[in-house]
């Protein structure tokens, strides 16, 4: 189907987001899967148990990696070293960042918020910031003009995107915003999303952030040495490739613009090393649909609702190479995009969400 | 002057759990609380408008399904964000086995 072209305007504050309001597509009513009270409170049931196994394996990692980086620093010996450790700071913080904001992680309120800032700093993520336009992703999953976390956005930018991997952009954009709000200042952008009341909080944690990164310099110039650098800071460059592979998945090439997550989301079945990196967001549309599920109860919940979701890609290749001839076609028709097949088992897509401004699918 | 409204029977309300209650084209949510005592606040999250009955209750917290904004379902205490503004609460009495809030 074909409608009358307009170009998509990513900005929060522009055309697009005049009209996703105005059409009703912002603060939306979305479709969720059956699932009876019962088994729902289940699954929602948090405990501290599994994150702190998690949390205690992740930082015994973590540390023990980071003392094999000062051990073999200067001999070749190092590389496996920071490559386990970049993963871990520059990768699996995503998914406990997450996770943690959440407050799904642990039952304990104060240790989901401890682990959230943990993360958060890695991350070079402002948690005021980003709590809140987290908060906006939920709401507004891929509404063009409404959702901050649009990985790739249409047509898409390839080059970009293979640049996610060495995490150069994101570095770059992430270190000077915080650089910038630490001086007081907050984009329009992001004052669309903050609440005002918590805009302060914003600045004062970014001030926090970069007091750790100067002293973090300091430190490294009165050893002579790029040691302390390696370990706080550039891991977001060297060790972000696992977060971009596992999370551009999330939404790329799918359709925006829908209220209906099995639309614009997928669930992609994934190797344990990557799903312990990962926190179980590969299974990313159980996420969307239920998000007060704990990460450890998502296969549980999986297996109660995949009669109702598309057919999960088998395997990241899998995903990938069936995203690939899509992204390709965006880049010349860009509202082209992927729509995911649903079982018999399946209630169909509602075409009064769906069809008005549906674009041209692949089948 | 405000009424006493019948919401539901004691027993349609599990023990750590809230159900949903429609009235005068407003809804509510009832909770029941692990202590066994009841308590009554606007339906909806202060955040956004998701139903906090399809949220989940722990000791005196009620979490919004939406964004797990987290609010003290005995007082409406807002408990940090995503939820910055506190729920209305209701008085709430417990008469030949039914729930009555006043609204």
């Amino acid at each position: 189907m074909t409608t009358a072209k307009t170009k998509r305007d990513y900005s929060l504050v522009g055309e697009s987001t005049r009209a996703a309001i105005e059409t009703g597509l912002a603060s939306a009513e979305w479709y969720h899967t059956d699932v009876p009270r019962k088994a729902m409170k289940e699954l929602m049931q948090r405990s501290d148990g599994p994150a702190i196994r998690d949390t205690i394996i992740w930082l015994a990692a973590i540390l023990g990696s980071a003392a094999g980086i000062v051990w073999f620093w200067g001999s070749w010996w190092v590389v496996p070293f920071l490559f386990v450790y970049g993963v871990l700071y520059g990768s699996s913080s995503d998914s406990r960042w997450h996770e943690c904001g959440h407050g799904t992680a642990f039952r304990t309120r104060w240790m989901n918020d401890l682990v959230y800032h943990i993360a958060s700093f890695m991350l070079m993520r402002n948690p005021v910031q980003w709590r809140w336009s987290h908060a906006r992703h939920h709401t507004d999953t891929i509404i063009v003009g409404r959702d901050a976390e649009i990985a790739v956005m249409r047509p898409p930018d390839l080059l970009k995107a293979a640049l996610a991997f060495t995490g150069i952009l994101d570095f770059r954009y992430s270190l000077p915003t915080l650089m910038r709000q630490a001086f007081g200042t907050l984009s329009e952008e992001e004052k669309s999303y903050i609440p005002e009341m918590e805009q302060h909080k914003a600045v004062v944690v970014a001030r926090w952030h970069m007091a750790v990164y100067v002293a973090t310099i300091a430190f490294a110039i009165a050893l002579g040495s790029w040691i302390p650098l390696v370990l706080v800071g550039l891991p977001r460059l060297y060790g972000t490739w696992h977060m971009v592979m596992t999370g551009l998945l999330q939404h790329i090439g799918l359709a925006d613009n829908v209220v209906d997550h099995r639309l614009n989301t997928r669930t992609v079945y994934m190797n344990p090393i990557s799903r312990f990196i990962y926190w179980n967001m590969n299974y990313h549309v159980e996420h969307h649909m239920f998000p007060m599920v704990p990460y450890h109860a998502l296969p549980r919940l999986h297996d109660l609702i995949k009669h109702d979701l598309p057919e999960p890609n088998p395997s990241m290749w899998h995903a990938y190479r069936e995203v690939w001839p899509v992204l390709l076609r965006q880049l010349k028709y860009e509202d082209y995009y992927l729509k995911r097949e649903l079982p018999r088992t399946a209630r169909p897509y509602r075409g009064e969400f769906h069809e008005v401004d549906m674009s041209p699918a692949a089948e | 002057m405000a009424d006493w409204v019948e919401a539901c029977a004691v027993d349609d309300v599990e023990e750590e759990d809230v159900i949903r209650f429609d009235h005068g084209g407003r809804s509510f949510a009832v909770y029941r609380s692990p202590d066994d005592e009841f308590f009554a606040t606007d339906g909806h999250c202060t955040h956004e408008k998701a139903h906090l009955a399809d949220g989940l209750v722990m000791d005196d917290i009620i979490e919004c399904p939406k964004h797990n904004g987290r609010f003290n379902y005995k007082t409406g205490a807002a408990k940090g964000a995503p939820v910055c503004v506190n729920l209305v609460t209701y008085p709430v009495k417990i008469e030949a086995g039914k729930v009555m809030i006043q609204i």
